[in-house]
């Protein structure tokens, strides 16, 4: 018995021990929380992503820090499990302190983080082009939303110099952003005189790696006399497979090109390309683009990574836009305060790498160019059609009857991130 | 495509008299590639075809496969190919040799697909008359689909002097599809249509339903359209032999996913089968095997470039030799203290497989490394026009056939076969016979991983190559041989090839992921009705 | 366990010295928690974050599951590689319900459906998901849609004497179809996903702190009603019967006794009890999603209760703890490397702990009591 209390007295010490971590937290640098997945199905993307925040903290301290403080980067692994990305933001925020969090990839991680970033009134910067439908007060959203992909590059394949495509192949992984830039698509092409004969809509698992079907469906469906373009949303490691089933059935981007969203440099390394030249992909960021800007980051970067021969690509862009902004507005904010930084953000302007300069709206989404480019035999994508100018980020569709009276601006007077009227003063 | 009539008068003229019209200013018309309107882009093609110049060939075929790019310095157009040090250029206007320049000194002219589509027509009707067969060949096949009346002239021209037979029927494909399409003579369309009819192509379909489409909406003019009549039978005629044809490619597409799974199953069948280890790492060993192509390729790349082709058959052996011993230091270290209790080799295995995954993302990254089909496992071969074989889908089935082949030679021939076949029969007596169970075991179980590397060398072929290759293939592989019954191979190769084949005859029907769920359902209820699987073992063996 | 089953709850606690230290600890651990969490100030060392106690809940609700898994693998020799399917269909019966308290507070303000299905231009809610705007009716399928899978499922393969490692395989097999299920947005639930984006249960705000030491605490007595709910049965004569069919399951149907009802039976029960676990989660963690389907995690299920001990209820418990709490530590100190850590830890558990943590302190000690497992069921052939 008196084991037994002995027992029970040690719970007690270990329930007290779980207050760990809450004790004591060095003011004297600014926490950086970098929440991308090191391990399972997404370190594929994500980990660049990681190295790619690493890297500029890196580059800040250089220059002396911010606010006369060091940057320190608290890197978790939320190890492409979705509830985990929940616990480890209450982790970053609540145990760590961070000032900021640059993560997630995909859009269930970003879902799943929403609530905790919320509660606890954190900062996330999210790097990737998503399906839009979305505006939080805590999020910046520094990918493209589908506006700045979909339609411009649907739009391009349309006209004189993409084909004048009729017929429209929308193959996609079965998840909510091919779902959604396929129904605004659709709504897109309507508008567009396209009708539903003409478009073939094909969704499947994720990792799908036996493409044979499909690509022969797709081959039987552009012989119906029009000319045929395949939008593709496939998804991460689904696309080797399936490119790789196309070169090899002899589907030529003169023929049908497809044009993909989620493919970059990055993906096509794993590949070789040269049966896949003339294939398109829409971004906002090429590595191939010509600009000093672009150049003295691919050199950063290759020094950082130790390796020559590592592509950049979009999502890298994204993150370097977000962390540079944020590095700014922390700057003219004078604090690390999220309110006082949130209201910083915006009207912030940084340079693209691509030329140009982005700009930070106040529903949270970026203004930047859109690119159209080519797959070329060394893996590279070169721009064959970029947008004059810059290109708002819609956080609501247009195309989606729903969102269409939906308005995000999180300043007076709207401060709302779904909104049908402004919300005024009544909040307070 | 619609060229210009212009263009094609110099074309005929050209071809036919051997006029040579040097009116052209090459290095001004390749500068203007460089612009960015693309209907100046297209003049300037179409100006460079009219030179009729050999060296104006050379610079559209430059164009196309993106060497051409103008010097920075001196604006002038080069012609360049890539060289150790850079890029090593010649001059565009006369093909004078330039020497070497650094990347940063050259512009590249760009090129798009409709740039590339037109410019490949061009070369195509310049080359229709080439001598080299290929050429011609290419040259038929790309003014298939050209629109204009004054190509029937060219080919026609070039049919009457073909003599060889496959670039003959190119041709005269080429030319009825043309005919069909834009003859202003009815009866000459008419048959045109008649002879393409015979034809169970794609291509033809789709020139047919163009013809339809285009018929349909000048109904009003003509109800009884002759033309429209024609080709919507043909249109029917061709679509129903493709119908047949299809189900043709669904039993090759079924054996081929069927032959993968195979290859993916094989290892597990002995590790698990035989030797009763759930073998949780069985992935990782396929991944191993991606990966020792990929070095093994990387090798190649560096020290035998002249070879690169052949690198994947070297790779073969050395995938086998590292997921081997891979295995053999897993059996020794691991496994063989946990012979008997098999749902624990379960743990153990799965933590093998973490910590493996993790060693390969370390060495190697997370990100998929590049694995080249070499050229002979590259495209396809066209059956019939319905019917197009991919070659790297061919050799996988063969590869199957043949690694299947090895294994039952090894287990039903060779000594080392009846020793492990002793050994998991009956381990005490075997042990008494003098057989080492140990070495056997270590053997056995390298075996198995072994096989699981080689097919890793398959896979690399048509999947990515990366630390999580290996999951996406483990849960197929415990079905199969799940399904075929465990300890027999010749169930493993039935539950492979039928699940391969009914997975392709579904998927049309109700869409890849419906399917394999499908197929899932089908194998839980199939193991209700035969609990020990398709072939079980009989007898006392199997009371445990 | 010779102790003839007498006296309700105190025969069950004081029969055995582990059972006391684990009902005693639960109890600590429900009441200390929130209370620390609550009412002690912050700036005490005494006081327990908030994180910290969503990562407690978590930890708990995976005790349960864990002790589920443990009920039939270790007392029956059931091995389930799907147990993660009837968590993640406990979750998902409260995520649907916490979905339609959200009512008209989604971001296009639709009262009658969730946000996923307006814009998947959705026109009427699907008829599975009537009833769930109402908490009991939520609880009630919480229980029943496991527990009617479990049966199913498990009707079709005892009957047909689906045995050891096919079985296995074969509940492998469902828990991956459901995730491909789960996965399709045409089902209705969300797709990849999932359910998120919870604002409240019963009322009451989830994000507020009270709600979430009340969860914790709901959490807590769980793990204790199903700890006691699993030893009345381990230590009935049923849990004999148990024992007997994973020691020698052919013998034990000569002996006259029907084996596939008692395996269908047991197994029935520990699938309700992880959909139980499941439903406690996901106002937890704020999401469900396919993921919870995928085969990795009812491995790793699997593996809490090998660390633990396989046999020993508490053991189950002690396992799911340590390695969860492992995983969220390794994660954050030692991002890069953390799978080392885990593999390494699974493989010196089978090779040096084969009865898991709870076998090796009950070695070291030399046990008063002996919940054990007897060396034969450590010999699950692949054809046992």
């Amino acid at each position: 018995m008196i084991k037994t209390l002995k027992v029970l007295a040690g719970a007690g010490a270990v329930t007290a021990s779980l207050a760990y971590g809450t004790a004591s937290h060095a003011a004297d640098t600014i926490k950086v929380g970098v929440l991308h997945s090191l391990s399972g199905t997404m370190a594929i993307s994500e980990t660049t992503l990681k190295d790619t925040v690493l890297m500029m903290i890196d580059d800040v301290n250089k220059k002396g820090g911010l606010l006369g403080k060091k940057l320190e980067a608290v890197v978790v692994d939320p190890a492409s499990n979705w509830p985990l990305f929940a616990e480890k933001t209450r982790e970053l925020i609540e145990k760590e302190k961070v000032d900021v969090i640059f993560g997630c990839w995909t859009s269930v991680s970003r879902k799943s983080v929403l609530p905790v970033i919320e509660e606890l009134n954190g900062m996330l910067f999210y790097p990737v082009q998503y399906e839009g439908e979305e505006s939080s007060r805590n999020v910046f959203y520094t990918g493209a939303a589908p506006n700045q992909q979909a339609i411009p590059a649907v739009e391009y394949l349309m006209g004189e110099d993409g084909g004048e495509a009729k017929r429209w192949v929308l193959l996609g992984t079965d998840y909510v952003y091919p779902r959604t830039t396929n129904k605004i698509l659709r709504a897109f092409l309507h508008s567009k005189g396209v009708s539903d004969a003409d478009i073939m809509e094909n969704y499947t698992p994720f990792g799908h790696s036996d493409w044979q079907t499909i690509v022969a469906d797709v081959k039987k469906f552009a012989s119906a006399g029009k000319k045929t373009a395949v939008v593709s949303t496939i998804n991460g490691d689904a696309n080797v497979p399936f490119y790789k089933e196309l070169g090899n059935q002899g589907i030529k981007a003169e023929e049908i090109p497809v044009v993909a969203f989620s493919v970059g440099e990055e993906e096509l390394a794993g590949l070789d390309t040269k049966p896949l030249v003339g294939h398109l992909a829409a971004w906002n960021y090429f590595m191939s683009e010509d600009s000093p800007e672009n150049a003295a980051f691919i050199k950063k970067w290759h020094r950082f990574i130790k390796d020559d021969k590592r592509p950049t690509n979009d999502p890298m862009e994204a993150t370097y836009i977000g962390f540079k902004m944020w590095s700014q507005a922390v700057q003219q904010a004078g604090t690390t305060n999220i309110d006082a930084v949130r209201q910083a953000m915006y009207g912030q302007k940084v340079n693209n790498l691509t030329g140009g300069v982005a700009v930070m709206n106040t529903n949270h989404h970026l203004s930047k160019p859109v690119l159209i480019g080519e797959i070329q035999a060394d893996g590279q994508i070169e721009t064959v059609s970029k947008t004059d100018g810059l290109v708002v980020g819609d956080a609501w569709s247009d195309f989606i009857p729903e969102s269409k009276k939906l308005t995000a601006d999180w300043t007076f007077p709207w401060v709302c991130g779904n909104c049908e009227k402004p919300v005024h003063l009544s909040m307070k | 495509m619609n060229l210009p009539r212009f263009l094609l008068f110099f074309w005929i003229a050209i071809i036919l008299g051997g006029l040579s019209p040097a009116f052209a200013d090459l290095g001004a018309d390749t500068n203007k590639l460089s612009l960015k309107s693309t209907k100046t882009k297209i003049l300037a093609i179409e100006r460079l075809v009219a030179s009729g110049d050999d060296q104006a060939v050379a610079i559209l075929q430059a164009f196309l496969v993106g060497n051409l790019f103008v010097h920075t310095l001196d604006k002038t157009p080069v012609i360049g190919r890539p060289s150790p040090e850079g890029y090593h250029i010649k001059s565009a206007v006369n093909g004078r040799d330039l020497g070497t320049v650094k990347k940063t000194a050259l512009k590249k002219i760009r090129i798009n697909n409709k740039l590339r589509k037109i410019v490949r027509g061009a070369l195509g009707g310049l080359t229709l008359l080439s001598p080299d067969r290929d050429l011609r060949l290419n040259a038929a096949k790309s003014v298939f689909k050209s629109h204009d009346v004054l190509v029937i002239v060219l080919l026609e021209k070039a049919i009457l002097r073909e003599t060889d037979d496959h670039v003959l029927a190119a041709m005269k494909r080429s030319l009825a599809a043309v005919q069909a399409t834009n003859s202003t003579q009815t009866a000459v369309r008419l048959s045109a249509i008649e002879q393409l009819a015979a034809y169970t192509d794609q291509d033809v379909r789709t020139v047919i339903a163009e013809i339809v489409g285009k018929e349909q909406t000048s109904e009003a003019v003509d109800p009884v359209n002759p033309v429209r009549i024609a080709a919507e039978k043909a249109l029917s005629g061709i679509e129903a032999r493709l119908k047949i044809w299809g189900y043709v490619a669904s039993i090759f597409q079924g054996l081929s996913l069927g032959s993968v799974l195979l290859l993916a199953a094989m290892g597990l069948a002995i590790t698990f089968g035989v030797m009763g280890v759930i073998n949780m790492a069985h992935g990782e060993m396929v991944m191993l095997g991606a990966y020792t192509t990929y070095l093994v390729q990387d090798l190649f790349k560096i020290h035998l470039a002249a070879y690169f082709d052949w690198s994947i058959l070297l790779a073969i052996p050395a995938a086998f030799v590292v997921a081997g011993a891979t295995g053999v230091i897993i059996e020794r270290s691991v496994i063989r203290f946990l012979y008997g209790r098999p749902l624990e080799t379960l743990l153990a295995t799965w933590g093998l497989s973490l910590m493996l995954q993790q060693l390969v993302r370390s060495l190697f990254g997370p990100t998929n490394q590049e694995v080249v089909n070499p050229s002979w496992m590259s495209g396809a071969v066209e059956i019939t026009g319905g019917l197009t074989l991919t070659y790297n889908r061919i050799w996988i089935i063969v590869f199957a056939i043949l690694v299947l082949a090895l294994v039952t030679f090894l287990i039903k021939k060779t000594s080392f076969g009846l020793r492990m076949r002793a050994v998991t029969q009956n381990r005490a007596m075997a042990s008494s016979m003098g057989i080492r169970t140990g070495w056997v075991d270590a053997m056995t179980f390298g075996l198995g991983s072994g096989i699981a590397g080689m097919a890793g060398v398959a896979l690399s072929q048509i999947d990515n190559v990366s630390p999580n290759l290996g999951q996406a293939y483990i849960i197929d592989s415990f079905m199969v041989v799940v399904f075929g019954g465990v300890g027999n191979l010749w169930g493993t190769v039935v539950g492979a090839l039928s699940l391969g084949i009914v997975n392709k005859f579904l998927e049309p029907l109700s869409g890849a992921v419906l399917a394999k769920i499908l197929i899932l359902i089908a194998v839980i209820l199939f193991i209700q009705k035969r609990p020990r699987g398709l072939f079980a073992l009989k007898g006392r063996a199997m009371e445990g | 366990m010779n102790k003839e089953f007498a006296g309700p709850l105190t025969a069950l606690i004081t029969a055995s010295r582990g059972a006391t230290i684990t009902v005693g600890l639960l109890l600590i651990v429900a009441f200390l928690v929130p209370v620390a969490n609550l009412l002690v100030p912050e700036t005490s060392v005494f006081h327990v974050p908030n994180y910290a106690v969503s990562l407690l809940g978590k930890y708990l609700c995976f005790a349960l599951l864990a002790m589920s898994v443990d009920l039939i693998w270790g007392f029956c020799g059931i091995l389930s590689l799907g147990h993660g399917a009837f968590f993640a269909l406990g979750g998902y019966a409260m995520g649907m319900y916490l979905m339609r308290q959200i009512g008209d507070r989604g971001v296009y303000g639709n009262a009658h459906m969730p946000d996923f299905m307006v814009f998947l231009d959705w026109h009427q809610l699907p008829w599975y998901w009537y009833g769930f705007e109402s908490f009991a009716f939520a609880i009630l399928m919480v229980a029943v849609v496991p527990g009617a899978l479990a049966f199913v499922f498990g009707w079709l393969a005892f009957r047909a004497r689906v045995t050891g490692v096919y079985f296995s395989i074969i509940s492998q097999a469902m828990t991956f179809a459901l995730l491909l299920a789960f996965f399709r947005n045409d089902m209705g639930f969300g797709g990849n996903n999932g359910l998120t984006d919870f604002k409240e249960i019963l009322g009451f705000d989830l994000k507020s702190n009270v709600v979430r030491a009340t969860l914790f605490f709901c959490s807590a007595l769980s793990v204790l009603a199903g700890y006691l709910l699993c030893r009345f049965i381990v230590t009935s004569k049923f849990g004999r019967l148990l024992v007997a069919v994973r020691d020698a399951e052919n013998r034990t149907r000569f002996l006259g006794y029907r084996v596939e009802y008692y395996k269908l039976l047991v197994f029935t029960v520990s699938a309700v009890l992880a959909g139980i676990a499941g439903s406690l989660y996901v106002p937890q963690v704020g999401i469900i999603n396919p993921g919870e389907f995928s085969p990795a995690n009812s491995i790793e299920i699997v593996i809490w209760v090998a660390v633990g001990g396989r046999g020993y209820l508490h053991g189950a418990i002690l396992g799911a703890v340590v390695v969860n709490y492992a995983k969220t530590y390794f994660t954050g100190a030692l991002p890069e490397v953390w799978l080392f850590m885990l593999g390494g830890l699974f493989i010196a558990t089978t090779l040096f702990l084969p009865q898991g943590i709870v076998g090796l302190m009950a070695k070291i000690k030399k046990p008063v009591f002996v919940t054990k497992t007897p060396k034969a069921a450590l010999t699950l052939g692949v054809g046992d």
